[in-house]
Formats: structure tokens, C-alpha cells, sequence
């Protein structure tokens, strides 16, 4: 056995930080920067940092919750649609029945949790793969939404709502400091406590989550719990951008979060997750996204270039697994 | 007074009855050995005991408690650990965490009521264990998918001694192992008994089992065909019920 050449495989410092994240994702986002930086000279700048940082946050949010939902070998597919009924269910609480701001906010929260929580006990008791009942999901949440609204947007949201998604302390918008303690306490919690060992353990080998005493279904019920409230929370915000609840809100996010989880190194089939490598595959698309605009490169070329450096980052993945591994 | 107790124990998966009616029992200390031929349903029975199926019908007992409504983990607690047949390892994880996993100690994030896993525990225990273990693993926090077979069967071991269980129950812990490996699992064995520690191998290497084991029950077909002790049975006569000619 030689174990030398594994831990030799990279240098030590960088081989701590390759533990969290994967560094191909790392090297395609810097070099992404360095490419627009020279590219375009408007991009290079605070202000557009933040912009990037504003217009990445909903996605990035929803993919903390699919980093979850993945690690543990599972899959919402019905985050955009739950984003779009806790868009919709707060923005009517506030208006239809006048509630004040604060239970609109919940209200928002709560509406995503709850469908998480029916989509983790349909997988777990009634014993439907989750892709199935997601996928009613995406179709029963995104229904309900149209039908509570009739299909219109709800207009106008409090002072303290709106202030969520358009504020700026000290010049940073709000969103952008809600996506970034997203992050870090999300990071913590799958990285350094039980409840997100055990989604990766669960992910990994659910027989040896069981079989250790770990309650799976109880767990994935959790995280799927869990995935549908950061939904909510991304629709919340949303909403708060636009001063609206609108019940087409999300539409199609389920994948973008899916590949941001996927660009950061999350392994597909469960049991590899980290949130800092979300992070960086929602940024690597947000800065694209950014970048090509500056360069007025049209959205369907976006769409194209996404997906190539989807499949390219996980195609350096597999050469290098292939190095160490062998 | 039997440390552990089955009586009348049945267990199917759907059609299939893998268990039809076991009943048999463990002193404290007392080395079994299970034997039975592929199908017998050996590992099913196993299971029944940690709490990975429900059994259908028939009640276990282990220490004065009654375990047929807990859970693996709550199983675990009473003191009953198993080695797994395919090891149940999370292989994504390092060696440390898989020795404590399910059992993770924890302390406070800044004196906040948030419990973070104490990593650094971990790692100094588990160190503490492998190395007692005299096991040849290179660092605790190797990714257990790295290791060799061997490495890795020292991992499930050392988490199956981690907590000082009363009963340690191994399925096929020889099966892909080399010679002087097979040597250090019965040297296991001889050192739990002597610790007062019962258990219950699984294997089809007789020789193995008459060198440590007290007792040998034979499965076959779901049902207990040989409860003898080892001082009063032969190889011969043990492979007669085994397939079935005794
Ligand atoms: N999860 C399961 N689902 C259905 N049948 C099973 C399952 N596990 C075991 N069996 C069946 O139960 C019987 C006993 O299997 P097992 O306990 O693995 O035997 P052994 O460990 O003695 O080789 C076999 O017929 C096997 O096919
Ligand atoms: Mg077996």
C-alpha cells in the first residue's frame, strides 16, 4: 500500500482546503474573473461585485438547500415552485388579509417548510422516490400559487418586507447579506455538526447510517424540511426585489440550484456536499451570467456557456479522481 | 442467567420466511459460534438482534430488557455492537468519524446552546483505540474508501469496541481476510472472552471456531438444527447438520 503518494497528491495547504471544496471549481471561478476582468473594464469593480452577489443570492440560497437534499442521495426538484408559492403566500398574507409584516415573513417561511415536510414524508413514509413526489411537488406548489392569485402578480409589500430584498446598508444589498449567512451557517451546520454528518453518512451508505443507530427517515424528512424552508426564504426574497408576490417566481431554479450544488463538488449521488463548494459553483454561474452581459453576449449563448462549464467541471473532477485514485 | 435470550423468533420478507421459529441463548462472556450454509439466514438473525429488521413473531431479550420495540441505536446503547458482513462503513468518511459515528461526542460553539461535533476527541480517541487495536491503519483521518480491506475491517472493529459492549456480534469477519489478519480476529475473540465480553461469530471456517468458540449453533433453513457445546461435538458432526445429514 502506498499511501505516501495520496497525501502527497497535493500540497498541504491547498490539501486541507481540496478536503472542503472542490479546487477545480475554485480555479474555474478565478479564472472566469480574470477573463472578464480583462474582457470588459466595467467588470472589475465593487459595486459589480455586489451586483453579482445580488443577482446570484436567490439561486445560491436554494442551492445551500439542494447542497442538503443531495448530500444525503436525494433531490428536490421542487424548490422553484415552493419559491414561488412563498413568494405568493406571504405577499397575500400582507395584503388579502392584512397581516402585519412580521407574519408575512413567516408566513413565506413557513409555506416553504411545509411543503419540504410533505415532500420528505411522502419520500420516507409513503415510501414514493423522492424525484416522483418533487416533481408533483414542483407541479402542485407552482399550481397553487396560480390559482391563490389567479394567475397575477400580488403588487406592494410593507416598508420592513420590501426593505429585505431592496435595502442597503452601507451600501450592501440585503440579499446579498442574507445569501452570505446562509452560507456560513449552513457551512457550519454541514460541516461541523451531527445533523450534517448525517446527511452525508446517509448519503453514503444508508445501511451504515442505520445500522450506527442513526434515524434515516426522521433525518431525510429533516432535510427535505430544510430544503423547502431556504425555498421560502429565497422566494421571500424575491418577492421583496420585485415589491411583488408573483406566483411565476422560481420557474426553472430547481436546476439552476441543482448545478450550483453540483459545480461546488457536491457528489450527485450522495455522501460528498460542501456549502462553501455551492458558493462558488453559484458564483461561477452569477459571475458568467454578469460577465456575458457586460459583453452583451445574448442570454441564450448564458444558457449554453453554463452548462458546458457544468460538464467541464466535473469532467476535471473524474480525470482527477482518476490521478489519485487509481 | 443468559446474558441475551431468543425465543421463537420468526422473520419474513414478504413470501420468504428466512427465520421460522430460532430460539437459543447467550451467557455473559460465552463465545457462539453461528454456522449454516449461504441462505440460511444467519445474518437475518443478527439483524433481528441489532434492531435492523423487526422480527415477525418471537421475543429477544438482552440484559433484563426487552428489545423488540427499540431502535438499532437504542440496541447499541444496551451494549450490543455488530460487525457487520459488508462492514457499514461510509466510505466518504475519515476513520475517526466512522469509529464514532452514530455516537458522536459533541461540545458547545462558544458556550451557546449549538452542540458542534468535537472533532478534536474524536481523532485523540480513535487514535487511542486503533493503536490498542495494534491495527494498521496510517492516520486516523484517512478517508475509509482509501484503505484495504484489512485497514477497513480494523475500523468496524475498533467501533464495535469503542463503547464497551457486553455482547459483540461478527458476521463473516474472516472471509476476505489474509492469514495473519484471520490470527488477529481470533486473538480478538480469546481477548474479548477473557475481558467477560460475549460473542457471537459467524463463520464457515470451523477449525476458526472450534480454536475459540464455547458453543456452536448450526442454522439451517431458518431453524436451529444444533445447539452443542464445543467440548462435546466434532467437526464432523457439525458439517452433518449443517447440510442436513444429521
Ligand atoms: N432484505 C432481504 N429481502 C428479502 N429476502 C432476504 C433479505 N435478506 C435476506 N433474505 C433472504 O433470507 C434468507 C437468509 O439470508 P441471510 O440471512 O443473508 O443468510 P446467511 O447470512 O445465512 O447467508 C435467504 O433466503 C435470503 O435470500
Ligand atoms: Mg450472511
Amino acid at each position: 500500500m502506498n499511501f505516501g503518494s495520496m497525501a502527497m497528491r497535493r500540497p498541504a495547504a491547498l490539501h486541507s482546503l481540496g478536503n472542503m471544496i472542490r479546487l477545480e471549481s475554485l480555479v474555474v471561478l478565478l479564472l472566469l474573473i480574470l477573463a472578464l476582468s480583462l474582457a470588459s473594464p466595467y467588470f472589475l469593480s465593487v459595486s459589480n461585485a455586489l451586483n453579482i452577489l445580488l443577482a446570484t443570492s436567490v439561486i445560491g440560497i436554494l442551492g445551500f438547500g439542494a447542497t442538503f437534499v443531495i448530500a444525503a442521495a436525494g433531490i428536490d426538484l421542487s424548490v422553484g415552485s415552493i419559491l414561488g408559492f412563498g413568494a405568493v403566500t406571504g405577499a397575500l398574507a400582507v395584503n388579502a388579509l392584512d397581516l402585519p409584516w412580521i407574519i408575512g415573513i413567516a408566513v413565506s417561511l413557513l409555506a416553504g417548510a411545509f411543503c419540504g415536510l410533505v415532500n420528505g414524508l411522502l419520500t420516507t413514509r409513503a415510501r414514493v422516490p423522492a424525484f416522483i413526489v418533487t416533481l408533483g411537488m414542483l407541479g402542485v406548489a407552482r399550481g397553487a400559487a396560480l390559482v391563490l392569485t389567479n394567475g397575477q402578480p400580488v403588487y406592494g409589500l410593507p416598508g420592513p418586507m420590501v426593505w429585505l430584498g431592496q435595502g442597503r446598508p452601507f451600501g450592501v444589498p440585503v440579499p446579498a447579506i442574507i445569501f452570505l449567512g446562509v452560507a456560513a451557517i449552513t457551512h457550519f451546520v454541514l460541516s461541523r455538526t451531527r445533523f450534517g454528518k448525517y446527511a452525508l453518512v446517509i448519503g453514503d451508505n444508508q445501511n451504515a447510517a442505520r445500522a450506527t443507530g442513526i434515524h434515516v427517515e426522521r433525518h431525510l424528512v429533516a432535510l427535505y424540511t430544510l430544503s423547502g424552508f431556504l425555498a421560502g426564504l429565497a422566494g421571500l426574497v424575491s418577492a421583496a426585489r420585485v415589491n411583488s408576490g408573483d406566483p411565476t417566481a422560481g420557474t426553472g431554479y430547481e436546476l439552476a440550484a441543482i448545478t450550483a450544488a453540483i459545480l461546488g463538488g457536491t457528489n450527485l449521488f450522495g455522501g460528498r456536499a460542501s456549502v462553501v463548494g455551492t458558493l462558488i459553483g453559484a458564483l461561477i454561474m452569477g459571475v458568467l451570467q454578469n460577465g456575458l452581459n457586460l459583453l452583451a453576449v445574448s442570454s441564450f449563448y448564458q444558457q449554453m456557456a453554463i452548462g458546458a462549464v457544468l460538464v467541464l467541471a466535473v469532467w476535471l473532477d473524474q480525470l482527477n479522481r482518476g490521478r489519485g485514485r487509481a | 442467567m443468559s446474558l441475551l435470550a431468543l425465543k421463537d423468533v420468526r422473520m419474513s420478507f414478504g413470501p420468504v420466511e428466512a427465520l421460522r421459529g430460532v430460539s437459543f441463548s447467550v451467557a455473559e462472556g460465552e463465545a457462539v459460534a453461528l454456522l449454516g450454509d449461504n441462505g440460511a439466514g444467519k445474518s437475518t438473525l443478527m439483524k433481528t438482534i441489532t434492531g435492523i429488521y423487526r422480527p415477525t413473531g418471537g421475543a429477544i431479550r438482552f440484559d433484563g430488557q426487552d428489545l423488540k420495540e427499540k431502535d438499532p441505536g437504542e440496541i447499541r446503547r444496551l451494549g450490543i455492537e455488530m460487525i457487520y458482513q459488508d462492514l457499514a462503513l461510509a466510505r466518504e468518511q475519515d476513520v475517526a468519524s466512522n469509529i464514532f459515528l452514530g455516537r458522536e461526542p459533541t461540545r458547545r460553539l462558544l458556550g451557546l446552546p449549538i452542540r458542534m461535533i468535537d472533532t478534536a476527541r474524536i481523532e485523540a480517541e480513535a487514535e487511542t483505540i486503533i493503536r490498542r487495536l495494534g491495527a494498521r491503519v496510517p492516520s486516523v483521518r484517512y478517508r475509509v474508501g482509501d484503505l484495504s480491506g484489512g485497514q477497513q475491517q480494523s475500523v468496524a472493529i475498533a467501533r464495535a469496541l469503542t463503547f464497551s459492549p457486553k455482547l459483540v456480534i461478527m458476521d463473516e469477519p474472516t472471509a476476505a481476510l489474509a492469514v495473519r489478519e484471520v490470527e488477529h480476529v481470533l486473538d480478538l475473540v480469546r481477548e474479548l472472552k477473557r475481558q467477560g465480553i460475549a460473542v457471537i461469530l459467524i463463520s464457515h471456517r470451523l477449525t476458526d471456531v472450534f480454536a475459540v468458540c464455547d458453543r456452536v449453533i448450526a442454522l439451517r433453513q431458518g431453524e436451529v438444527v444444533a445447539d452443542e457445546a464445543v467440548a462435546e461435538t466434532s467437526m464432523n458432526e457439525v458439517v452433518a447438520h449443517i447440510v442436513g445429514a444429521g
